[in-house]
């Protein structure tokens, strides 16, 4: 489970359920304070869901992407 | 007549700063907020406060219309936009004079002129202001490359106008060594960017951030309140500023300051106002752009000059004239700003989060400028700086002591701040010795904190 390191909305979801991904590959761009945050998978493997959409403004330690 | 009420169209230390002025000159303040900000500090400050939206800033602080409402059913007569937020938004400056309001800066069609980077240099280039050569020509071939270059003179640099991150762009230093690169640079950069469009501008060796501050009244006088040097910056944004800079000359002082008045008269410029220049090592300076506003970086100047931006603003704004002249001014001592913002040390990312304790430094020549206490929520709605701490002292030496010793002493818990950066860059020899430029963070700091 990709997890929010820090409060903010959610920008741009870069991955849909189904794709494969690579450890380091940027899955989503989180928005924070006015800039840019990239969220990178932890290891590689398949997306089985992704929890938040678009816009969504998400609290520090809330869930993001789920991967097997 | 000046001003009996005062709406602040900002939040956190800049709204905090003008109040304070506001209340020492008897003007009433009017603060809005946020919902993310109800119990703000600058709320708390003002004597009135209007809710004017939910807390991302595109419902709130840049809601124009709730804006100008509240300053309507409060009956202030002026708005002070501070910085950023709508500060250089010239549809705001028009919005607020067609509500029958002041606006406190320049006119809305300043505004829009010196926010388009072409109309600025072109502006600039007419009141014989030196621009950065050659920067809006895009060429079609080596050999104009070579003809534009020539008239620059080189060394330049030569640039894919879609480029980033280096590629496409190299140091050339005479028509050879240009012809060679052009066409290589040219294919790189059509297949990394899918544009292979190339100009050249003349090349800045090791550059200085240094701007000049400017008041102007609405009866044609402008002064210059000398320069700032704002060199150390991480992703393009100031973190360290001193007045006066420990690297130009008088001499060059007083040519950028002239330039600097030049610019503001040539424009009709009203308000206080800033030049930002990029300097090379032999001290030739270059328009970058105008800022239309007051700086986040403007306590320095007031403390080398002894005088109040913020009530010089007001002053303007409500049509008195400068009574003060250039030749009137000197510097006394130095000063120096750090800006502290809710980020980590290391990647500079945000970190928002509830200050659980919060401790100043207190000895002498220490200003303060913040917009949060202890237990305060620093929310990931907003610009992460939190707060400045500005010494002062007789000498930069004197300055640069009393900065240590105060960061030293600054205590931030509960969120990342950038103190342990910037207690690093205030200790470096090259900071120092004054050698400050805008490469500091990349080629000093980065690499020793990797060392660690």
């Amino acid at each position: 489970m990709i997890k929010a390191e820090m409060a903010g909305t959610v920008w741009k979801v870069l991955v849909k359920e189904g794709d494969s991904v690579e450890e380091g590959q940027e899955v989503m761009i989180l928005e924070s304070m006015k800039m840019e945050i990239p969220v990178e998978a932890e290891e590689a493997g398949v997306v089985k869901r992704v929890i938040v959409n678009e816009g969504d403004f998400i609290d520090v330690d809330a869930d993001l992407v789920e991967i097997e | 007549m000046m001003f009996q009420k005062v709406l602040i169209a900002n939040r956190g230390e800049i709204a905090r700063r003008i109040i304070r002025t506001c209340k020492r000159l008897g003007i009433q303040t009017v603060a809005v907020y946020s919902t993310a900000d109800a119990d703000n500090l600058h709320v708390r400050d003002a004597d009135e406060r209007y809710f004017i939206g939910e807390s991302p800033v595109n419902q709130s602080y840049l809601n124009i219309e709730a804006i100008i409402a509240a300053a309507k059913e409060s009956g202030a007569e002026a708005i002070h936009p501070g910085y950023v937020l709508l500060s250089e938004n010239a549809h705001f400056a028009t919005a607020v004079e067609a509500a029958g309001l002041v606006f406190i800066g320049p006119t809305s069609a300043v505004i829009e002129a010196m926010g388009s980077k072409l109309e600025a240099r072109k502006r600039m280039e007419a009141a014989d202001v030196p621009i950065i050569e050659g920067v809006n020509d895009a060429l079609a071939s080596a050999t104009e490359a070579a003809r534009v270059a020539q008239q620059i003179g080189y060394p330049v640099m030569l640039k894919a106008s879609a480029g980033g991150g280096g590629i496409g762009m190299q140091v050339v230093h005479d028509e050879a060594e240009l012809l060679k690169a052009f066409e290589g640079n040219q294919k790189r950069a059509a297949s990394f960017f899918g544009d292979g469009t190339m100009f050249v501008e003349k090349f800045i060796a090791e550059p200085h951030h240094i701007e000049v501050q400017v008041l102007a009244d609405k009866h044609g006088h402008v002064i210059p309140i000398f320069e700032r040097e704002c060199s150390i910056q991480r992703r393009n944004q100031k973190v360290v500023e001193e007045a006066t800079s420990p690297f130009i000359s008088d001499t060059t002082r007083e040519k950028m300051l002239d330039a600097a008045v030049a610019a503001a008269s040539s424009i009709g410029y009203t308000n206080a106002g800033t030049i930002e220049f990029l300097v090379d090592k032999h001290e030739q300076f270059y328009f970058l752009e105008m800022n239309t506003r007051l700086q986040v970086e403007h306590p320095v100047t007031e403390e080398i000059s002894g005088l109040d931006l913020v009530e010089w603003q007001l002053k303007i704004a409500a049509g008195e004239p400068l009574t003060i002249q250039r030749n009137q001014l000197s510097v006394h001592g130095h000063a120096i700003e750090v800006r502290i913002y809710a980020e980590d040390s290391l990647r500079f990312f945000p970190s928002p989060g509830t200050i659980t304790k919060l401790v100043l430094p207190k000895q002498e020549g220490i200003r303060h400028e913040i917009g949060v206490e202890q237990g305060s929520v620093v929310t990931p709605f907003y610009d992460p700086m939190i707060a400045k701490l500005i010494t002062t002292g007789a000498t930069r030496d004197e300055a640069v002591t009393r900065m240590q010793e105060a960061l030293a002493t600054y205590e931030i818990e509960g969120i990342k701040t950038n103190i342990p950066m910037l207690r690093d860059v205030v200790a470096h020899p090259e900071f120092i010795a004054g050698r400050t430029t805008t490469r500091f963070v990349e080629q000093y700091y980065l690499p020793q904190v990797a060392k660690k």
